[in-house]
């Protein structure tokens, strides 16, 4: 096993290399970071050609892929523009745990940019994810067990309509039902933008009330994939010889389907919860956009438009940093779970 | 012969159902007949595919009883205007007809579904089957490729790409009628986003495969490898490729839609389902439902309709499937 966790880690090495090669190289063209550089537009020729020295924009792509990477403080750097490197470089690159600095909001770190938006899209994509699986687990595991009844046929139609449907779909609709008309019936009415109301400040209670309508948008949509493979898993494991054995052993039923089928089927989703995870930390770039949600799917949107290169490669690589960990978590946890399965 | 046997009456029983000439005669049902006769029975593949039509209908048919150029006129007396007769699904922010662009937008939506769905199986099979065929060295680097590309968000790299790619091709004028550039940069980058799911698929088939006797059978012919592949083995696999390449195109169209919604997709005057909802919910306060309620619909009856004809297909090409 430990050999295993240590050759899928040794795999996940130029995976990563990869990745963080192919999406630097692609942010070079996305848009003109100096374009909106602390919101001040710089038009002077000289004042540009400052700055892009300045940030290294100057250099090839492949020296600049190197000094995010192992950083630059081993070298010089010309920052007064004639053409001789005096000044030495101070960051450490990624590989020793700086990301460097945004170039929006010059100078903050983009580990501090980050951090500021983290725990916002966590508590979001948290809430809602234990909400689905929750859901989805009842609706599943009902469906199930009434297999073909109307109650079945109707949860099937409707978890093929949420399937079918873009979140923003749902969103709009929400935002329509909930919020324009219950104001316009008089009804209390649920508010749609951002995560608190600047008038009564970030209390426990506004936060709440702000997440309704973006935690039920994702859910509905989520809910019928998860549940529709619930139902599916749940039906195999309650059509396998133990399940019967234990039936004609007179075991209660509800012993029979919450101890002896659940369990078996609760496996394969494991998976699919486990690699769900670490996608939970980029957010919902499009719920996140229409409730206006300062999480970090708005971070990256807005620091993508803007080509600011050094936030953008850090929500990316954190994320697949995340992918790797999870998946190897994933199959460990299913190897516990399972001791049928041997990992070499 | 032994004396016992001779006993044997020689009508045959009653029991044993009499095939008559024609039916000793007919041919061997073919795959497609078998297919048809197992899709036939999935009453909501049935639907999917009428509903499938009929949006076709309506976005290939709607051309001749309304023009592009209607489409994309724009006048500023008539903007936000509710539903009425003359513009059923109401106007848009600068004043178009939301009807004539769900026409237009639906084609193009429609023709990037399919356009970015065929790539994908291309690219999604070439990988699949080298990498499932040959194993080894190719495995491995095909498989790590394929994995970088599962490890990044779907979204997250279409909009990169589709910043990357974005603003810097030209219009196109194809048979008359002048498309934004942007659709080809969507097309492109969505088919290149959404191989790796496929590749998987199509590797797994060839692991299998390829074990058989009639590739063994091929090989001892000398039959060249890419015809053991691609007139051999691929054919073999062609039922989780066609289900794989429907849920493919209802993927796209909501893909673009998710990149049009965020500003990053088809640009003007080129409309599409997705473009046409951004926006949409900048004027949501006004009670301006319309605006999304239409092209949005329209996206769900697509995708739900193709949903609904790759579980039927996925039902009738390989019974043994699970259908989750």
């Amino acid at each position: 096993m430990t050999r295993y966790i240590i050759r899928r880690l040794l795999q996940a090495i130029p995976l990563l290399f990869l990745i963080s090669l192919v999406l630097f190289v692609l942010m070079q063209n996305v848009s003109d970071p100096l374009a909106t550089l602390s919101g001040r537009t710089p038009t002077r020729k000289e004042d540009r050609e400052r700055l892009t020295r300045q940030l290294g924009l100057d250099k090839p792509i492949i020296v600049q892929y190197l000094y995010w990477l192992i950083g630059n403080d081993w070298t010089k750097i010309d920052m007064n523009g004639d053409g001789v490197a005096e000044t030495p470089g101070i960051r450490k690159g990624v590989l020793r745990g700086d990301f460097g600095t945004s170039m929006w909001n010059r100078g903050v770190p983009v580990t501090k940019v980050i951090a500021q938006r983290l725990p916002n899209t966590l508590l979001l994509m948290v809430v809602a994810e234990l909400l689905i699986i929750i859901g989805s687990f009842i609706v599943g595991i009902y469906s199930a067990l009434r297999q073909y009844s109307l109650v079945d046929n109707i949860l099937t139609a409707t978890s093929f309509i949420g399937y079918s449907m873009p979140i923003f779909f749902t969103a709009l609709a929400a935002i329509y039902i909930f919020a324009v008309y219950f104001k316009r019936w008089g009804l209390p009415s649920l508010p749609t933008v951002g995560m608190f109301d600047p008038q009564e400040g970030k209390t426990t209670s506004q936060v709440l009330v702000h997440m309704i309508l973006p935690v039920f948008s994702m859910a509905f949509i989520s809910l019928a994939s998860y549940s529709r493979y619930i139902r599916g898993t749940m039906l195999e494991a309650m059509s396998q010889d133990y399940v019967r054995t234990a039936k004609s052993k007179g075991l209660p039923r509800r012993q029979i389907i919450f101890v002896h089928a659940l369990k078996n089927a609760c496996l394969p989703i494991v998976t699919v919860i486990g690699l769900e995870i670490p996608f939970l930390l980029g957010g919902a770039v499009v719920t996140e956009r229409i409730f206006a949600w300062p999480g970090m799917g708005r971070l990256f949107l807005d620091h993508l438009e803007r080509g600011d290169t050094p936030v953008v490669m850090g929500i990316l690589m954190m994320i697949a940093v995340a992918v790797v960990v999870f998946q190897l978590i994933t199959d460990i946890a299913y190897a516990w779970l399972d001791p049928r399965i041997r990992y070499k | 012969m032994t004396e016992s046997q001779m006993d044997i009456p020689l009508e045959p029983s009653p029991k044993i159902p009499q095939l008559s000439a024609d039916e000793i005669e007919s041919p061997p049902l073919t795959l497609a007949t078998l297919t048809w006769r197992r899709f036939r029975r999935h009453k909501m593949a049935i639907f999917g595919v009428i509903s499938l039509v009929l949006i076709v209908l309506y976005a290939y048919g709607g051309s001749f009883f309304v023009s592009e150029k209607y489409a994309n006129h724009n006048d500023t007396k008539i903007i936000l205007q509710y539903p009425s007769a003359k513009h059923p699904f109401g106007t848009d922010t600068i004043g178009r007809d939301i009807l004539a662009r769900t026409i237009y937008g639906g084609q193009i939506s429609v023709l990037i579904g399919l356009t970015a769905a065929i790539l994908e199986v291309v690219i999604g099979v070439l990988f699949g089957a080298l990498s499932g065929y040959f194993g080894g060295l190719i495995d491995a680097l095909l498989m790590r490729f394929t994995e970088a590309i599962l490890t990044i968000p779907t979204i997250f790299l279409l909009l990169v790409m589709a910043k990357y790619f974005g603003g810097k091709i030209p219009n196109i004028t194809f048979l008359g009628r002048t498309y934004s550039g942007s659709v080809v940069v969507i097309i492109v980058i969505i088919g290149l986003t959404s191989w790796p799911y496929l590749a998987r698929i199509v590797r797994a088939e060839f692991l299998s495969l390829k074990e058989n006797e009639f590739v063994l059978a091929a090989r001892a012919t000398g039959t060249p490898t890419w015809q053991i592949i691609f007139r051999h083995i691929l054919p073999n696999s062609i039922a989780p490729i066609v289900v794989a390449a429907t849920l493919g195109v209802a993927n796209a169209i909501t893909l673009e839609a998710y990149i049009s919604f965020l500003g990053l997709g088809v640009r003007a005057p080129t409309a599409t389902w997705g473009n046409l909802l951004q926006g949409a919910y900048s004027y949501i306060d006004k009670g301006a439902y319309w605006l999304w309620l239409f092209p949005g619909l329209l996206i769900v009856l697509i995708v739900l309709s193709i949903n609904f004809l790759g579980d039927g297909l996925r039902d009738a090409l390989d019974p043994r499937s699970r259908t989750v």
